[in-house]
């Protein structure tokens, strides 16, 4: 699997970004963000030098390159340093200085984010969290792991392989994103279906305030007291602590699992057939759709031996005792044929599994390499509406003029279209993001949401508007405030000031109506 | 008390408590006035706000008003062979002087989670979206109807065991399930000691445990799943076969079973691995381990440090008023995080007039 970190991206796509940046004036931090900062440079790196190693403090442009940007690289913006603290005390320091002088501060993992949730502010510093990646504890018999927030999160899996445990949330990045990064993001994996997100998942945080004061929060015995503090840490985007330690809980691994493979000549059926398989009473551990567009892109790169000519393919996985699979197994090909698969092929060994899933968890970087560039979308919408939402794709890949591949954690209705362009060609860069903002607009409407697992970051900012009335925005951002006053973790990103959405309200209205008049309103 | 049956009585009757500062206490069916902090404030009774709103099996989600009865959503889930997997309790026996029974919302406002938690999840695991009235009357929609959403802060989760003090749930969403296609119960003599032992030997396990429940030497196990799964973990665990499984489930989900009795029972909550805790009067444990609840003499504090030794906590469950007047119902936060609560509920209830008290007294 290639997950590319930022700083080892490929000349290619560095260039890309580089004739881009020349074509069009980027958007930066500042223009979405709307607080202003004005931090004095050398006061600020005067008082880092005192806090940190010399090692774990970056300022040179050549060494803060690797850090401007996130997953989304077409978000780009250089931050005045970068942290590197290598423990906990380090993290308080850096976050005390930083809101002594006034200075915001962005958290950082692995940078695998796609939403642009790590991409730096231009006024301020990078922690990152990076160096803090031991595991602390591993504790087979009370079944959970303590680790620093760096840790990545396949790391914890293989530790816990030795007691027949792992940790259960397994996202598609899952060997360079950290646990950190997945707290902040609430993220998901192939088997959230069965096994929870990340929320459900983690038991206790160790958490800094922006003034350098840790809170325990949530426990290793369930139900904490108080308020439910981890609901609200858990997916909150680095805005309002940073994350410093995780208890995780471990799961026992199931003895067994297969997958079966069924291809349909029509999405419309195959949106169904996940209907088919939830209404049959089943909870598989792993149900994901591809469309032909993403099947074609990934056959070629890791022959998992999809049908190429379906219209769509469901992976539908079944995990637990061996008794358990095999009734599990007929019971989900019954569905299916039921259902219209043209074909069902169930993986008659683990090597047989794990190339199956090979595919589906390729499918990015099998997209970026027949393409210059892509940029993956994250909509939920229900499940029953899936049809409804490939048509409508298909008509704004007309539209934009742009091809989309189709990639879906169906099970739980979380869209992955990737929209396929090229940087370097003038426009495409704004008709892809525009065609981005339509399909969120789109769940909204068909009752979904702006973002199932990827976050808001600085790009889903403006849908965020559609999503949100004023009065919840008021209260995100008066809870924000309750636990960062002066707003300087991660300034600008996960919920848009008011005045942004008056200004984004205005934009749409005058360029029509209603969007999507054809639909029923929710 | 003050009965509403609408969404508008409802704004209506906060902003006129927020109007006149004055303290109100949503209340559902009344079956857990027994929990938490002492009760102050009138009483606005939801009971009358009532409905199953949506209900769409192959999305697996049900979302009901707040006034609805817990026995008539899970009757309705029955219909389509799907329930509440968190099994949250009814209290509705004439004894508990409840006869309505739990409501939807007081089920999220308590989060109190019955014996299948820990393998399916609490309460706040299976909440997908909310409508909240918060302490000024605004009306706020948080989720929604879809399994993943991560647009905003998850106050829908936040809020589930905030016991009414950061706003009235109007409407809840909950991701519901299918019934296992089967279950069976397993017992087995032995001690508090050796229950632990095996069932976190067994928590680490891939056997379909669904909930477990120790009383004065004897444990019961239940299994669910597929039926071949259940067979098979039934023979590798053995012990013995029990009759009426389901009525002996209901009577530790609703706690009407005899463990439960008496007018003073501290519910401890630890991590599955602690091993016994030297304090008296052990009556019962549940959740592989994970709650052990006891009736003992021994001072709250001393309790309490216990549980905080080994891990965890303990919540003075049922007292008398004096006692828990005294000494509060949940453990005592530190003062930052005490702090950072006064902050939080300030955000939701500038004037504090919902359920002052009720989760800690000071807030
Ligand atoms: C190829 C590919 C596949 C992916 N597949 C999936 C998938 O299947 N499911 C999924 O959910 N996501 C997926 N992602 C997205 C991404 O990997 C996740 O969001 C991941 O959790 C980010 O982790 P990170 O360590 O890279 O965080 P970063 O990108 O570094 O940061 C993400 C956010 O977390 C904040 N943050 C980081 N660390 C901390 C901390 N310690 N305390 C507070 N805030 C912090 C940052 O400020 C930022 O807002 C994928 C990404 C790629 C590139």
């Amino acid at each position: 699997m290639n997950v590319v970190p930022p700083a080892a991206r490929g000349f290619r796509q560095c260039l890309a970004a580089l004739v881009a940046a020349y074509n069009k004036p980027m958007e930066t931090a500042e223009s979405r963000s709307e607080a202003p900062f004005a931090t004095d440079r050398a006061a600020l790196l005067r008082r880092l030098q005192w806090t940190l190693p010399a090692h774990g403090l970056l300022s040179a442009e050549e060494d803060l390159r690797p850090y401007e940007c996130d997953g989304l690289t077409a978000w780009r913006q250089l931050p005045l340093a970068v942290c590197l603290p290598e423990n906990e005390g380090q993290v308080i320091d850096v976050l005390r200085c930083c809101h002594q002088l006034g200075v915001p501060v962005v958290a950082r993992g692995a940078g695998t984010g796609l939403s642009g949730g790590a991409m730096p502010h231009a006024e301020g510093v990078v922690l990152s969290l990076a160096r803090l990646n031991k595991i602390l504890r591993l504790d087979p018999t009370a079944r959970l792991a303590v680790v620093q927030p760096g840790v990545r999160n396949l790391a914890v899996s293989e530790a816990a392989a030795a007691f027949g445990l792992y940790y259960a949330p397994d996202p598609s990045s899952q060997i360079a994103c950290t646990l950190g990064g997945n707290v902040a993001e609430n993220s998901g994996g192939v088997h959230c279906l069965k096994y929870g997100l990340t929320v459900h998942n983690v038991l206790r945080l160790r958490v800094v305030s922006i003034e350098g004061e840790v809170f325990e929060i949530g426990s290793a015995a369930p139900d904490a007291p108080g308020y439910d503090l981890l609901a609200l840490l858990i997916g909150s985007e680095g805005m309002l602590g940073v994350v410093s330690e995780i208890t995780v809980k471990l799961t026992p691994k199931p003895e067994l699992a297969r997958v079966a493979m069924a291809s349909f000549a029509d999405v419309g059926q195959a949106g169904a057939a996940v209907a088919a398989i939830i209404a049959a009473g089943i909870i598989p551990a792993g149900l994901e759709m591809m469309d032909k567009a993403a099947t074609a892109a990934v056959e070629p790169f890791v022959q998992a031996g999809y049908d190429l000519e379906a219209a769509a393919i469901l992976l539908c996985e079944s995990d637990g005792a061996p008794e358990e699979v095999a009734e599990e197994m007929a019971r989900i090909t019954a569905v299916l044929t039921a259902a219209g698969a043209g074909e069902v092929r169930v993986s008659q060994s683990e090597a047989e599994r794990l190339r199956f899933w090979a595919g589906r968890k390729a499918a990015f970087p099998a997209v970026g390499r027949i393409t210059p560039d892509y940029y993956c979308m994250d909509g939920t919408i229900p499940r029953k509406r899936l049809a409804e939402m490939l048509t409508a794709i298909a008509a704004l890949e007309r539209q934009y003029g742009l091809r989309c591949a189709n990639v879906f954690h169906a099970g739980d209705g979380n869209l992955h279209p990737l929209i396929m362009y090229d940087a370097s060609q003038p426009g495409e860069w704004d008709k892809a993001e525009a065609f981005g903002a339509e399909i969120l607009e789109l769940s909204v409407a068909l009752g979904g949401s702006i973002t199932g697992e990827h976050g808001v970051g600085i790009e889903k900012i403006n849908q965020m508007c559609v999503q949100y009335a004023t009065p919840e925005l008021e209260t995100f951002h008066r809870l924000k405030a309750a636990f960062d006053e002066g707003g300087l973790l991660n300034p600008g990103k996960a919920v848009p000031s008011l005045h942004r959405c008056a200004e984004y309200g205005r934009m749409h209205v005058h360029r029509g109506e209603l969007k999507f008049p054809q639909l029923e309103r929710f | 008390m003050s009965r509403v049956a609408t969404l508008d009585d409802i704004v209506a009757a906060i902003r006129a408590a927020h109007d006149s500062h004055t303290p109100l206490r949503p209340r559902g069916g009344g079956s857990k006035d027994f929990y938490g902090g002492l009760l102050a404030g009138d009483a606005l009774d939801l009971s009358g706000h009532r409905g199953i709103v949506a209900y769409e099996p192959s999305e697996l989600y049900l979302t009901a008003r707040a006034g609805t009865p817990l026995a008539e959503i899970e009757a309705t889930l029955a219909e389509q062979g799907q329930m509440l997997a968190c099994e949250p309790p009814h209290f509705s026996g004439a004894t508990l002087g409840a006869t309505l029974g739990a409501t939807l919302g007081g089920t999220v406002a308590a989060g109190l989670s019955g014996p299948r938690r820990m393998q399916a999840g609490a309460v706040r695991d299976f909440v997908l979206g909310v409508k909240l009235i918060d302490g000024t009357g605004q009306t706020l929609d948080f989720g929604g109807q879809v399994m993943k959403n991560v647009a905003g802060y998850d106050v829908s989760r936040f809020i589930v065991g905030s016991l009414g003090t950061l706003g009235v749930i109007a409407e809840a969403t909950l991701k519901v399930l299918p019934r296992p296609v089967a279950e069976a119960t397993r017992q087995f003599a032995c001690t508090e000691a050796e229950a632990l032992l095996w069932l976190n030997e067994w928590g680490g396990q891939p056997l379909p445990l669904s909930a477990s429940f120790w009383h004065d030497g004897r444990l019961s196990l239940r299994l669910s799943g597929a039926a071949a799964a259940v067979a098979a973990a039934c023979r590798r665990l053995g012990g013995e076969p029990v009759a009426e499984a389901e009525a002996a489930w209901q009577a530790v989900r609703e706690q009407t079973h005899a463990a439960y009795a008496g007018p003073l029972l501290w519910r401890l909550a630890l991590p599955t691995s602690a091993p016994p805790l030297a304090l008296d009067g052990l009556r019962a444990s549940e959740w592989g381990g994970g709650l052990r609840w006891y009736a003992t003499d021994a001072e709250p504090a001393a309790v309490r440090a216990v549980a905080a030794a080994a891990g965890g906590h303990a919540t003075l469950y049922r007292a008398p008023e004096s006692l828990r007047c005294r000494e509060g119902a949940f453990a005592p936060l530190p003062p930052a995080l005490l702090a950072l609560h006064r902050r939080l509920k300030k955000v939701f209830d500038p004037r504090g007039i919902l359920s002052p008290g009720r989760l800690y007294a000071e807030f």
